[in-house]
């Protein structure tokens, strides 16, 4: 019976136009508000800076890349990428290389206090930067670090090694027990087992760890601010000192906007369906 | 899972604990030390017992900061809940489309912070700002620099353009468990649409939409980046919230004591919310039987 009211209406169907419902008009607003101002930065980052000041447009009629280039080929500007990047990526190493034991620990074992070791990661991930800037400011310049990479990639630890081990727990539990235990009865050693059959088993958990301590320690700009002065300085806060000067060459800072953007536009794809287990830390 | 008692456990947990020891425990030790300690300079310090404590629970100029944050985190919550509920539900459940719109509406939470602030700083200008600039055309003299109601504005909806998604996304993956059963079950006894997402949908994402406003309220309670690019804090001190007054203090006027005392307390509020963000994350896991 059913196969063939539904074969009935096929026809019919192909033949109207596509029924409008409100929760598309509504998507699409929605994606509207999310889009708009992305693309207003970009279309600025398009421009030069006498067609952003001069007459209002919608979309550059001139489009060029002369901020881009700008970017690319002034040191002072494209060093700040090279900057963030080091630290963000010697922060997201550190950050696994950690959690990844602790969180097979946690997913696997209980211990003497476990749980209040858990909860107080938990409290780091929470805590406001702006506690730590001063303390930071002074830990890190009484050691002599300051101003270098391995300082603002140390500082990010505080919220990105919490996250990674959430995150990886969350993961690691989905994994059952019974495969440690063949693995033990096979004579595997532990780091054995733990490089050549667990890590492969949990690879996408490791993989969306990592998007989230590399996006996470991309995004921030307190604390990289405050342990930089000239030798390690993020490309985000270069931006900020750009800002309030008199005469802002605004198409430059809207280019340096948009290859902000960039490095997690080109992997979202990748972790679209763990983007809210990630943020939730891998609680969902 | 069953989980088995092994001490040795700790070894794995190590190297966590050293790494975030330094860069939690010694920091947090500074700031109780400096909350205690009065200087005049030259690293000589003397015993000021809880002055500064005092100083900062009757400063007003604390009072008023506080009093926006709350004010703040509620405003955002009470619009990113219902809105990220609201899209959440209009989401395809599916297919290509799903897809894309997954990866649009992530868009805004993966922007750097500073450049959050900027793309609405310019947004909002009358100038070069397409929002200034329609607002203008409408005959309304928007201007977040001077006006403060203005500036709020915009504040909150640089905050609801940054993070609605991330409680749409949890919704969704909330939504996105629910078996296809429950569904039929309420087609079968005709039920409303209100009242399919009144009894099936909502209860269902109760523990999914618990997290979403713990984060939301944690994040937006030490929000500094982007009010601080957009308004600075103004005007006057309009938007100046607590991370942003926190900030003036301790690296502005180098006011260590008071700045010590208020990040204690500051703290302290933050260790209460995440022990409720804690207790209702374990009471899931319990629930879902893991």
């Amino acid at each position: 019976m059913a196969v063939t009211t539904d074969t009935y209406s096929a026809p019919a169907r192909s033949f109207s136009l596509p029924k409008i419902q409100t929760r598309h008009v509504v998507m699409v607003l929605y994606l509207a508000f999310m889009l708009i101002p992305i693309y207003w930065l970009f279309k600025m980052s398009l421009q030069t800076n006498r067609e952003i000041m001069g007459d209002f447009t919608l979309w550059p009629h001139n489009p060029t890349l002369d901020n881009y280039r700008t970017i690319l080929t002034d040191r002072s500007w494209y060093i700040g990428y090279i900057n963030s990047i080091t630290y963000v990526v010697m922060n997201t190493v550190l950050s696994l290389a950690v959690a990844l034991p602790a969180a097979y620990a946690f997913s696997r074992y209980r211990f003497l206090g476990d749980k209040h070791l858990f909860f107080w990661l938990l409290t780091n991930r929470m805590a406001p930067p702006a506690v730590f800037a001063l303390p930071f400011f002074q830990l890190y310049s009484s050691v002599g670090l300051f101003d270098t990479h391995i300082a603002v990639a140390l500082a990010h630890t505080l919220f990105n090694v919490p996250l990674a081990v959430w995150i990886l727990e969350g993961f690691m539990r989905g994994v059952p027990k019974e495969i440690d235990e063949t693995a033990y009865i096979d004579g595997y050693s532990f780091p054995r087992f733990f490089v050549k059959i667990f890590m492969p088993l949990i690879a996408s958990g490791i993989g969306v760890a990592a998007f989230f301590c590399f996006m996470f320690s991309w995004v921030e700009l307190l604390l990289s601010r405050t342990l930089t002065a000239v030798n390690a300085q993020p490309i985000t806060s270069i931006m900020t000192r750009t800002v309030g000067a008199s005469g802002i060459d605004w198409g430059v800072l809207a280019a340096a906007g948009v290859l902000t953007i960039v490095p997690g536009a080109l992997v979202i794809y990748f972790v679209r369906n763990y983007i809210a287990k990630g943020f939730a830390l891998g609680r969902v | 899972m069953d989980k088995v008692q092994n001490n040795k456990a700790w070894f794995l947990v190590l190297p966590v604990l050293v790494l975030v020891a330094f860069s939690a425990v010694i920091p947090l030790m500074t700031v109780v030390n400096y909350s205690v300690q009065d200087t005049f300079g030259n690293n000589v310090f003397f015993w000021e017992g809880l002055g500064w404590f005092q100083e900062v629970l009757t400063s007003k100029q604390v009072h008023s900061a506080f009093g926006r944050q709350l004010m703040f985190s509620g405003i955002i919550l009470a619009i990113q809940i219902p809105l990220g509920i609201a899209i959440a539900l209009c989401m395809p459940k599916k297919g290509f489309w799903a897809s894309v719109c997954l990866v649009l509406m992530a868009l805004p939470l993966l922007v750097p912070w500073n450049v959050v602030g900027t793309i609405w700083q310019i947004l909002g200008r009358a100038d070069i700002g397409l929002l200034g600039y329609v607002l203008d055309a409408l005959n309304i003299n928007f201007n977040y620099s001077r006006n403060a109601i203005h500036a709020w504005i915009i504040v909150v909806t640089m905050d609801v353009w940054h993070w609605t998604s991330l409680v749409a996304l949890l919704a969704y993956a909330g939504l996105q468990s629910i078996p296809q059963a429950y569904y039929q079950a309420a087609k079968i006894d005709q039920a409303s649409r209100w009242k399919v997402f009144r009894y099936i949908e909502l209860p269902k994402m109760q523990g999914v939409l618990l997290i979403a406003i713990l984060l939301r309220f944690m994040d937006s309670f030490m929000i500094y980046t982007e009010p601080f690019v957009v308004t600075g804090g103004g005007p006057g001190t309009a938007t100046s919230f607590l991370s942003i007054d926190l900030v003036k203090l301790a690296l502005g006027q180098f006011d260590l004591g008071p700045a010590a005392a208020f990040s204690i307390m500051y703290f302290l509020v933050i260790l209460l919310v995440s022990w409720v963000f804690y207790t209702v994350m374990t009471n899931l896991d319990k629930a879902e039987g893991r």
